[in-house]
């Protein structure tokens, strides 16, 4: 095995911090290059005018997932060391619920919204500053709300595990359900061009 | 004024987003994020206008424990300063770098400013009460096949398309 670097020791904490900017210049680069600094263009994914946020999240979810079964099956990369979130499942399907309205209200995600930001975009200063007020009523209301934040743990739980199937067969059945995801986000873009 | 570049091949810059995925998995055994950032700046404010507090509190807590105790000596703060250089790169590049109000044509000024504060508040809250955002979730968890990521991510576009016609008006 010879990844991940950092967790098998061949680089200190400071290299660590360094390739964290190179990796979010990257990360920046390609959200900007998406057209991601724009809430109006994130927002059409909700009136299926647009569908680049699918065709982005899909292929960029598909590339890393695809590249991590394959390094590993070539024995390159040790899986067990790579960190996998904890499942809780009624938290995060909550919070996702939360996410969603604010997402089709605001116009940004975290990360574009900094792409926003630094690109100019006022309402993307103005998003940021709410999500981090957002933060800070959590935090303050974290006393009373962690019980329900730590419930259903479900601890590192993969969708093999659920399905009782191969990581291999997941990984396809996710590139199948994306391919015709893809098929069906051209078609509807097709339509709503010949409709204007 | 330089006329905007059109954006990238959406499958291209998924592509591209994917291997700095990768890249991230491999170097360091662990993906992207935003909000975690985010919240390290947030307990490093609330640090300085009362530290007993940030101790007391084990929300900000866990923001503090890092190698020096500074929560911005933290990988995802580098990270997301990593997000504003290549943004701004990518912006400047493209011709897209400019001081603008991001709307819809029928939308004001002040309505999508009271919808980006509100909104960006829900997003806050929601990416800490699901451990994550669509960075450290949907797209890292999402690849790591996690399942709490995956009910995230579903969560996320079910109810965005349930309220979207709400604020339609703030978009077209």
């Amino acid at each position: 095995m010879h990844a991940p670097f950092y967790q098998l020791g061949l680089f200190n904490n400071d290299t660590a911090l360094f390739l964290a900017v190179v990796i979010g210049i990257g990360f920046g680069f390609f959200l900007e290059q998406a057209g991601f600094g724009s809430s109006v263009k994130l927002a059409q994914q909700f009136y299926l005018r647009d569908l680049t946020v699918f065709k982005v999240m899909f292929s960029a979810i598909i590339t890393a997932m695809l590249g991590l079964f394959w390094l590993s099956w070539l024995g390159f990369i040790d899986l067990s060391l790579v960190r996998i979130l904890p499942t809780y499942l009624v938290p995060q399907l909550v919070g996702g619920l939360l996410f969603g309205v604010g997402f089709v209200m605001g116009g940004y995600c975290p990360g574009t919204c900094c792409v926003a930001a630094v690109t100019g975009k006022m309402d993307g200063w103005i998003h940021l500053l709410g999500m981090i007020s957002g933060i800070i009523v959590f935090g303050e209301l974290f006393p009373l709300i962690s019980d329900f934040y730590s419930s259903t743990p479900l601890g590192e739980l993969t969708l093999q595990q659920v399905f009782n199937l191969s990581h291999g067969s997941v990984v396809l059945l996710i590139v199948l359900v994306a391919l015709a995801g893809y098929y069906g986000a051209e078609k509807l873009e097709a339509r709503h061009r010949s409709m204007r | 004024m330089r006329t905007p570049k059109p954006y990238l091949n959406p499958y291209l810059a998924g592509i591209g987003l994917g291997l700095v995925l990768l890249s991230a998995l491999v170097v360091m055994g662990r993906g992207l994020g935003a909000s975690g950032a985010l919240s390290s700046v947030v307990t490093f404010g609330v640090n300085i206008v009362a530290p007993s507090h940030t101790q007391s509190n084990t929300f900000y807590k866990e923001y503090l424990s890092t190698p020096t105790g500074n929560p911005l000596n933290d990988w995802l703060v580098f990270e997301i300063a990593g997000v504003l250089i290549g943004g701004l790169i990518s912006g400047l590049l493209s011709g897209r770098v400019r001081r603008t109000v991001d709307k819809g044509m029928r939308a004001t000024n002040i309505a999508r400013f009271v919808y980006a504060f509100s909104g960006g508040l829900l997003v806050g809250i929601g990416s800490k009460l699901a451990r994550g955002c669509t960075s450290g979730q949907a797209l890292t968890g999402g690849a790591l096949l996690s399942v709490g990521s995956w009910v995230f991510m579903i969560a996320v576009f079910a109810s965005a398309y349930a309220v979207a016609f709400l604020f339609r008006k703030q978009w077209m």
